[in-house]
């Protein structure tokens, strides 16, 4: 009876133990996760349009000018990082660690850039009298750019956190997951924003 | 002839990290053992389902005579608003989870779930998510505008709403909610990445295959819930309005954005039950189960048409297109009606045993059966209209996740408690479990159809004294008793069982499937050895290797 020793599967940990010519273990958990994470948006990007489509006008009387450049600049800066951010992904594919750390740093940088021109948008609004409880404009705004506001800032500790471990000299070409799931991350908060942009600014 | 593996040497779980010398609580608390997870799991449900079935008690001792008996209006919003939350959230869903935990990883020959730390964190949310719950008796009264919290009920609007019970609610089921994410993503991935070389999509068990399109379904709905959970927490809390008219918000919006996952989650609640039945039914009737893959593309069906359905709980808010929802409701049944072919199919001319585990999982097809037919005439927007809020509803959620998803629990878990514990549950205590509550069940829920045609609506807690309603209402009260009763035999039977010294055989069922190739209960690292896997049963082949020997020959030096 030809049976297999479970022995050699025992010798990776379980999280690492993928077929060869799949996506790894890690990966697909990553990809999985941010699947969920699209529904949670769609959950809030519905509620706009609904909320939206049944507006005699909209954005309501009364809502705060939008600056659409101030959000078009934000959106520049938040695109770039998600090239920087591949070009670090391909830097340790070649297994080049130290523009990696560089790419993580300067990706890191955009993300807070971003981050603080989100703040200072959000306090030129509040300024203006617009906030969550200041009729319907209000909250969806600022729950549909908070939430994504607060996945940025999740993303830039996940980039901390790579950038530290490349540090310590922990990436190779070979074995880089973590690299590669903070970039899936990064790309998925990137084109929530992208979808944002368009709907509160441009899509009027 | 005995085909499991040998019993391991002790030595040989200390050589795969299992130290000897850590207390046993320490060595269950930090556990990332899918094995000892899936056991803290089935205990943490079990006890939700004692506590929600003590509310159910309360609300028919409330109603078995017209008046005001023991709890007062508001406190009978809370008992039925708690029961359904505490079944659903705290009960079904995880205590399903809870046996994929234990059984998927033995099922696809993998060592452990893909995450083991994140299950862990999956597991010990819920426990936290009912003290959070619960711990709004203590600080000004529960959630009380049903287990659905329609807004604008649950905004804060007079006498309900005010309470911290719902904020306390939406804490909770976010952190279920949470759970059920992270074990959906550890579900699929260990599915797909982690199965044994020779297991191929096709040759999974059933089981294993209503786990994957679950956690689908819970992946992609459950975030939904989230959001509308999300925004339900600032409008009461920080002044948003997006269930509330009179700042331009849409009430009929939470209805949209509950339903779409709470519909899916009726599939979440009810897949894995027809898993473990299809696994069940086999075993006990020494056959394979008829249509494999007509099964799996039934269950696949269902989880995809699961998501367009969800408006049929809205007919009556008048803002839903009647005719698509209609529609597609009565196209879900079919997949349903496909899946009653194969197990009817299945039992035909095998040599059935009706062991308790076989009788549950009868038990389960036949109130399902009915669950699923009261659930059609419910497709019909007329009939809906007649029957929406009435007590045909009541009768049509309990036929269909008591009926179903309960009776699927306990056939389950008679049929994988000697997995667990090496010892099969006493057959005579177990058969009087099944009666006392198959009659109980009955008496309590089928009457209930009555009730709904004559009338009566549900969640009120005093009702005109009509001589049909009150003759009803107190044998569904007599019916509820003998449930909570029944539970007896069964506790008895764990207690009774564990404590026992001697053992069972390692595979007492003669079993299909790679969960019985391993020793029961199995080692930390599960599998010694796997068998070479060439079909949906490896076992049934192992056992009957000699007879397939012939055949199997000649087609490999055919191939070759």
């Amino acid at each position: 009876m030809a049976v297999v020793d479970t022995a050699s599967l025992q010798e990776r940990p379980a999280s690492e133990h993928h077929k060869p010519g799949g996506i790894s273990t890690s990966l697909l958990g990553m990809v999985l996760f941010i699947a969920s994470e699209v529904m949670f948006f769609g959950g809030l990007f519905g509620a706009y349009f609904t909320i939206r489509s049944a507006a005699p006008h909209w954005p309501p009387e009364g809502t705060p000018h939008l600056t659409t450049w101030y959000a078009a600049v934000l959106t520049t800066i938040l695109v770039s990082s998600s090239v920087t951010m591949q070009l670090g992904v391909w830097a340790i594919r070649r297994n080049d660690s130290r523009r990696l750390m560089l790419w993580l740093a300067v990706s890191l940088l955009l993300g807070l850039c971003f981050l603080a021109g989100q703040a200072n948008e959000y306090r030129m609004l509040i300024e203006e009298g617009m906030t969550l409880s200041s009729g319907v404009f209000g909250s969806t705004f600022f729950t549909l750019t908070g939430f994504h506001g607060a996945h940025v800032a999740g993303g830039a500790c996940f980039i901390l956190i790579v950038l530290l471990r490349a540090r310590s000299g922990q990436f190779t070409a070979r074995y880089h997951d973590t690299v590669e799931m903070a970039s899936y991350y990064w790309h998925f908060v990137d084109v929530v924003w992208l979808g944002l942009f368009s709907t509160i600014y441009l899509l009027r | 002839m005995a085909i499991t593996e040998a019993r391991p040497e002790a030595a040989a779980d200390q050589a795969h990290g299992v130290s000897p010398r850590r207390h046993p609580i320490v060595e269950w608390l930090t556990t990332t053992d899918h094995k000892k997870i899936g056991i803290m799991y089935l205990v943490n449900s079990y006890f939700w389902f004692g506590v929600a079935g003590l509310l159910a008690v309360f609300i028919r001792a409330e109603l078995a005579e017209p008046g005001t008996q023991f709890f007062g209006e508001e406190r009978y919003n809370q008992l039925f608003t708690m029961h359904g939350t505490t079944m659903i959230f705290l009960f079904i869903i995880p205590i399903l989870a809870g046996f994929g935990n234990y059984i998927v990883p033995l099922q696809i020959g993998a060592l452990d779930m893909a995450f083991p730390r994140v299950n862990a964190l999956s597991f010990w949310m819920l426990p936290l998510a009912g003290i959070t719950l619960y711990s709004s008796y203590l600080l000004g009264g529960p959630a009380d505008a049903g287990w659905t919290e329609y807004a604008p009920l649950s905004e804060g609007v007079g006498a309900q709403g005010n309470s911290i019970g719902i904020d306390l609610w939406i804490v909770a089921l976010l952190l279920v909610g949470t759970a059920s994410i992270l074990g959906a993503v550890n579900f699929i991935t260990t599915i797909f990445n982690m199965r044994a070389p020779g297991m191929t999509m096709f040759r999974m068990p059933l089981f294993t295959w209503t786990i994957l399109v679950t956690s689908l379904l819970v992946l992609l709905a459950t975030p939904v819930f989230t959001s509308a959970l999300v925004m339900l927490l600032i409008d009461r809390n920080l002044g948003g309005s997006f269930f509330n008219p009179a700042n331009g918000g849409i009430a009929v919006l939470w209805q949209n954005v509950f339903w779409f996952y709470s519909h899916p989650a009726v599939y979440v609640m009810v897949l894995p039950g027809m898993g473990i039945i299809s696994d069940v039914l086999p075993v006990f009737s020494r056959k394979p189960l008829f249509g494999y893959k007509a099964f799996v593309f039934a269950t696949a069906g269902i989880g995809a048409l699961g998501f367009s359905v969800w408006a049929h709980h809205m007919f009556v808010t008048g803002q839903v297109l009647l005719p698509f929802f209609s529609i597609m409701t009565f196209l879900i049944a079919v997949p349903t009606g496909v899946k009653f072919f194969n197990w009817i199919a299945t039992l035909v001319k095998g040599q059935i045993t009706f062991s308790t585990a076989m009788l549950f999982a009868i038990g389960f097809l036949t109130m399902f059966l009915i669950g699923g037919i009261d659930g059609v005439f419910l497709a019909s927007p007329p009939v809906d209209f007649a029957l929406t809020e009435t007590y045909w509803v009541v009768a049509h959620i309990h036929y269909v996740l008591f009926g179903g998803s309960v009776f699927a629990v306990y056939a389950g878990f008679y049929y994988w408690f000697p997995k667990f514990s090496g010892k099969r549950l006493k057959e005579g205590l177990g058969k009087l479990h099944f009666w006392l509550q198959f009659i109980g069940f009955n008496l309590t829920f089928f009457s209930m159809h009555i009730l709904g045609l004559l009338g009566m609506p549900r969640r009120i807690q005093d009702y005109a004294p009509l001589k049909d309603w009150v003759g009803l209402n107190q044998l569904q009260t007599a019916g509820a008793l003998l449930i909570a009763l029944s539970t007896a035999p069964f506790l008895a039977n764990v207690v009774m069982t564990i404590r026992r010294k001697d053992r069972d055989p390692e595979d007492p069922w003669e079993g299909n499937t790679l969960e019985w190739y391993t020793t029961s209960p199995p080692p930390a690292h599960n599998f010694d050895s796997l068998p070479e896997i060439h079909s949906e049963r490896p076992l049934f082949d192992l056992r009957h290797a000699d007879e397939l020997t012939v055949h199997s020959d000649a087609t490999t030096t055919g191939a070759r």
